[in-house]
């Protein structure tokens, strides 16, 4: 059974938000809404400041609140890959699933549904990248497969130290950021 | 020099930045409508299970009607908040354990019929000289008092239900650290009670009722003091982000709302004018009561707004 996982050299970042504008092309995300975005992080004590450039989205998290709070079964996990979806037929637009993200990496697309980042599990399966990880000008991001010890996610995960964003929350992210 | 931290995100999705939004007004209308028609239900189950439907002036020829409208009142406000609202029947064709509105949705659904059974026990002789038949049925049901204190027990239980829920579909999303805890559950339940009994209160014409009504919200404002001060307690000795949560509505700027509105207008001043008219020193007025109605609104209004302020990135614009 494969896990789809995501590994971002924060190394390699620049912020140039190519892979913004790549899944708002592939996936047409309309306008005013963000599925993935740069997140600037700077942490230390002046004037040894320290910045972390991450390119963010959802987590695909392996223990998703967002699916256990949602009372019609519109967001659920993908039977292949782990990958956390949204039905928009059977999503009713209670925003549960907004609130039970600790990542606030929802919306509510102007049709009325809740919309996120999919992985572009449509190109996954036709044995493609995400349309972010494909564009990217540094070659920061890798996707795969985390049950595939020969993967490129699973290689650098064990090469290099990283770490994935509100570890504490519980929700066990599937985005992994490379220290 | 103190260590800093700094975020900046390129995100300006709508109802997600700055801070969450996603609730407002509606959610806050619906779980205090809703909580308190549970605290009615209460009373009411206790009142038909004790026999008091054979006294002329019970509130339980009232409190069917009024429940239903109430809570009606509320599932409209928040059928307004779906965003794909013509979808809503969806909700009805699954149960899911693990979500709290799944477990709301169908509570709501059975809450109907149970009020409608205690409705029914009290028909207005109007109806019952028009259709005859349903008045014989009514009197045959009324000499059954099994059928009766069933009709009671299941209007307490699925109050009880109902109240607890409209605090658990909170305190389950761990993502909001104000939210998370276990005592929002019994504390919604609890104020949901306070405020039906104060509501209830206001429309009773039994003086026996009144003064009943008055002894138990001073029980209920009691108690209700005692889980917020648990409530604070057990945010303060938590995490960082729960203490920085539990700042937002003890010195942030939810504290004034809070702390002045729910805590000392909404619970203090009117369990001290309560205590007073119950001990026989000043007169029963609508003052206590609409306080503590009003009072309960406001918490919902605050719990729901600083919920949503709150954030597991020890980071908050609100901080």
């Amino acid at each position: 059974m494969a896990r789809y996982a995501m590994v971002i050299d924060t190394k390699k970042c620049v912020g140039c938000m190519d892979c913004v504008v790549a899944c708002k092309t592939e996936n047409q995300v309309p306008r005013g809404f963000d599925r993935d975005w740069i997140v600037y992080d700077t942490k230390g004590i002046y004037p040894t400041l320290q910045t972390e450039i991450r390119s963010e989205r959802c987590n695909h998290c392996d223990n998703p609140p967002c699916v256990y709070c949602c009372p019609c079964g519109a967001s659920h996990v993908h039977e292949r890959g782990g990958v956390v979806l949204v039905y928009p037929e059977k999503c009713v637009g209670c925003k549960a699933c907004m609130a039970a993200c600790p990542y606030d990496a929802r919306f509510v697309h102007p049709e009325g549904y809740v919309d996120k980042c999919t992985f572009c599990v449509h190109r996954v399966e036709k044995g493609m990248n995400p349309a972010c990880v494909s564009v990217c000008p540094t070659h920061c991001m890798y996707f795969g497969d985390l049950e595939d010890a020969n993967s490129e996610v699973s290689r650098l995960l064990n090469e290099r130290p990283g770490h994935r964003l509100l570890d504490s929350a519980g929700t066990k992210p599937q985005i992994w950021y490379l220290d | 020099m103190d260590p800093i931290r700094e975020l900046i995100t390129t995100r300006h999705n709508e109802l997600v930045d700055p801070l969450l939004k996603v609730w407002g007004v509606e959610i806050a209308v619906y779980l205090f409508l809703g909580g308190m028609v549970a605290g009615m239900m209460v009373i009411l189950g206790y009142f038909l299970f004790k026999g008091r439907h054979k006294e002329l002036r019970c509130s339980c020829a009232l409190l069917p009607g009024l429940c239903i409208v109430l809570l009606s009142v509320g599932m409209l406000a928040l059928f307004l908040d779906l965003e794909h609202r013509w979808y809503f029947w969806r909700m009805y064709l699954t149960f899911k354990p693990a979500s709290p509105m799944s477990w709301g949705a169908w509570i709501l659904l059975l809450v109907y019929p149970a009020l409608l059974a205690a409705a029914f026990l009290r028909l207005p002789d109007l109806i019952k000289d028009l259709f005859a038949s349903l008045g014989r049925a009514v009197e045959k049901s009324l000499a059954n008092s099994a059928f009766v204190r069933t009709v009671g027990i299941s209007n307490m239980v699925l109050g009880a239900m109902l109240g607890i829920y409209t605090g658990i579909l909170l305190s389950a999303l761990g993502a909001r650290p104000l939210w998370n805890s276990s005592l929002l559950g019994p504390l919604f339940l609890v104020s949901g009670l306070s405020t039906a009994a104060a509501f209830v209160h206001l429309i009773a014409r039994d003086p026996y009722e009144r003064v009943l009504l008055a002894k138990a919200d001073n029980g209920f404002l009691s108690i209700e003091l005692f889980v917020i001060l648990l409530f604070v307690i057990g945010l303060l000795s938590s995490t960082d982000v729960h203490i920085n949560a539990a700042k937002l509505i003890l010195t942030g700027p939810f504290a004034p709302l809070f702390l002045v509105l729910v805590v000392g207008l909404g619970i203090v001043i009117p369990l001290i004018i309560q205590s007073l008219a119950v001990s026989h020193r000043i007169r029963h007025t609508p003052i206590a009561p609409v306080m503590v109605i009003a009072g309960g609104l406001i918490l919902r209004l605050v719990i729901v707004y600083a919920g949503q302020a709150s954030h597991w990135n020890v980071i908050s614009a609100l901080k």
